[in-house]
């Protein structure tokens, strides 16, 4: 009887906690958008996490989306030719990229390369106390260091989900057109008939934007809650990894079922 | 104690998760005086730093700063307030992404409007209060613990503040810029006509600078007075510490069951 209480008791705390954890969060998230026009009165901030956030991880996205790119040409051709349909690789390959590969799988990078850096960047702030630092120095970290990271994060992410897609196309073009043979007219002329701007284009950003907001709330989040110690910032770390790419998935999913429902 | 004081503590009393960590201070930090506080560690001494700089809310009791109650001020209040507020923390708490120069320039920036010109001349003169001017292009990864804490210090003052707090401002220090840093503290707070409030247990470098001392332990304030004061008490708990005993009012056994108890438990833990 003891043993069913003290389980109780502890499912009971845990959800307890987390429910706490799920409500500060959004608190933080609105306070996040509270301080946004400052964020953007001040485009030097915003302009340096950016580069931190998207350019620096523009190697990372290229490399992927190439590589991706390339394994869905040899694959797409390998199925399509057994129906007599290998024209079509380029449609395959860019609608499996705009539609679905290339918002997760950058989105999944971004939160291993940007995510994880800016929780530890803010993590490690905070542990250095330099988060209280600047507070009695009359500068609201939320303003000055968490709204900025976070938009810069969200405007990265769609940029490299679109650069992600296009490195993709590349790399099918490479596989199907110059190595396999495929007609470059078809790949490209069906692939130009086939694609839909608002449909598949425009609902990819969506997606990559939706992304970019989960990843960059989870970053700047797990930062600024992370205990201050070397092994509470480790932890924050994988939370955000981890957490971003349950968020992405999940998201993937949802957003999949309300965009395209014809299916 | 003087009656003009910049800070007045009244019947503070703050808890943490129904811990009690301050019980009824009561503390006056007069205008243009270095005023130390000192206590074992954990005996609440950061806490009060943080609740005068209105980081903490106390559970009961006042703070007022300048005659404002900071425990009541709204946001902007106590921002506002907090921009004649400096503070040196532990380690320093220098910005790691940013150079010494920029590291001082910081408020600066944020909180006027002044030309970079006036901005260079203003870094410049509080680098070169703390001795470090040469030293403005460095990154706080490059400086020595000393130095850090120095620039740390032209950080605080950079807009001139009429109170300092520094957070146990000596910990980590050689003894060659524990000195340094003590005299600066001391200089500074008159070249500035600032009031100073220090939290610390370096006892022998405080003793020197200082103008008052609180001695506190377990949230209280167990004894007071100016450091000649002190050194001339009977009181067992200044005498242990001014002394650095190990056994005294303070124990040195954390409360455990008697040793011979303990022995004859065997294997059992806990």
């Amino acid at each position: 009887m003891d043993k069913l209480r003290d389980l109780l008791t502890k499912l009971g705390s845990q959800v307890t906690e987390r429910l706490w954890r799920l409500g500060f969060a959004s608190r933080f998230f609105v306070a996040i958008l509270a301080y946004s026009a400052q964020t953007f009165a001040r485009p030097h901030l915003l302009l340096r996490e950016i580069w931190f956030s998207g350019v620096l991880s523009l190697i990372i996205i290229l490399v992927s989306g190439l590589f991706v790119g390339l394994v869905l040409g040899l694959q797409g051709y390998e199925t399509l030719q057994r129906y007599g349909s290998s024209e079509a690789l380029g449609i395959l390959v860019a609608l499996s990229l705009v539609r679905e590969l290339g918002p997760v799988v950058a989105g999944l990078l971004f939160a291993s390369r940007a995510g994880s850096a800016v929780t530890a960047e803010i993590g490690l702030m905070k542990a250095t106390e330099q988060l209280k630092a600047m507070d009695m120095m009359a500068v609201n970290p939320l303003a000055r260091v968490v709204a900025p990271r976070f938009w810069g994060g969200v405007i990265s992410m769609p940029l490299l989900a679109a650069l992600f897609s296009m490195m993709g196309v590349f790399g099918g073009y490479l596989i199907g057109v110059v190595f396999i043979g495929v007609d470059e007219g078809a790949f490209w002329s069906q692939m130009q008939a086939s694609v839909d701007f608002r449909e598949d284009v425009l609902n990819g950003v969506i997606k990559s934007f939706v992304f970019g907001v989960a990843v960059s709330l989870i970053a700047v989040f797990e930062g600024y809650d992370s205990i201050p110690t070397a092994e509470g910032v480790s932890r924050a770390i994988t939370r955000t990894v981890v957490t971003s790419a349950l968020a992405i998935l999940a998201l993937d999913f949802v957003l999949t079922s309300f965009m395209f429902r014809s299916l | 104690m003087s009656t003009d004081s910049l800070v007045k503590i009244r019947d503070l009393n703050f808890s943490y998760d129904n811990r009690p960590i301050l019980n009824g201070i009561n503390m006056d930090f007069p205008r243009g005086k270095v005023v130390a506080i000192m206590g074992g560690s954990g005996c609440g001494k950061t806490t009060l730093l943080r609740l005068i700089g209105g980081q903490l809310r106390p559970t009961k009791g006042s703070v007022e700063v300048n005659g404002e109650a900071v425990h009541l001020m709204r946001h902007d209040a106590l921002y506002a307030m907090r921009r004649r507020m400096g503070m040196l923390f532990q380690f320093g708490a220098l910005f790691t992404d940013i150079s010494v120069y920029d590291n001082v320039a910081f408020q600066i920036r944020e909180h006027t409007d002044l030309p970079e010109e006036l901005v260079r001349d203003l870094v410049m003169m509080k680098l070169n209060a703390v001795g470090l001017r040469g030293a403005h292009a460095l990154m706080p990864n490059e400086l020595s613990g000393g130095m850090a804490r120095r620039v740390a210090l032209a950080r605080a003052i950079a807009l001139d503040p009429m109170l300092m707090m520094y957070d146990e401002p000596f910990t980590g220090l050689d003894p060659l810029s524990l000195g340094v840093i003590g005299q600066l503290i001391r200089k500074l707070n008159d070249a500035l006509g600032a009031t100073s409030i220090m939290v610390t247990h370096d006892i022998q470098e405080s003793m020197l600078i200082v103008d008052y001392i609180y001695f506190m332990s377990d949230g209280r304030v167990v004894a007071e007075g100016t450091p000649d004061e002190l050194r001339a008490t009977k009181d067992p708990f200044v005498h242990q510490f001014l002394y650095a005993e190990a056994d005294g009012p303070v124990p040195f056994h954390y409360p455990a069951p008697p040793f011979a108890a303990d022995l004859l438990r065997g294997g059992a833990r806990g």
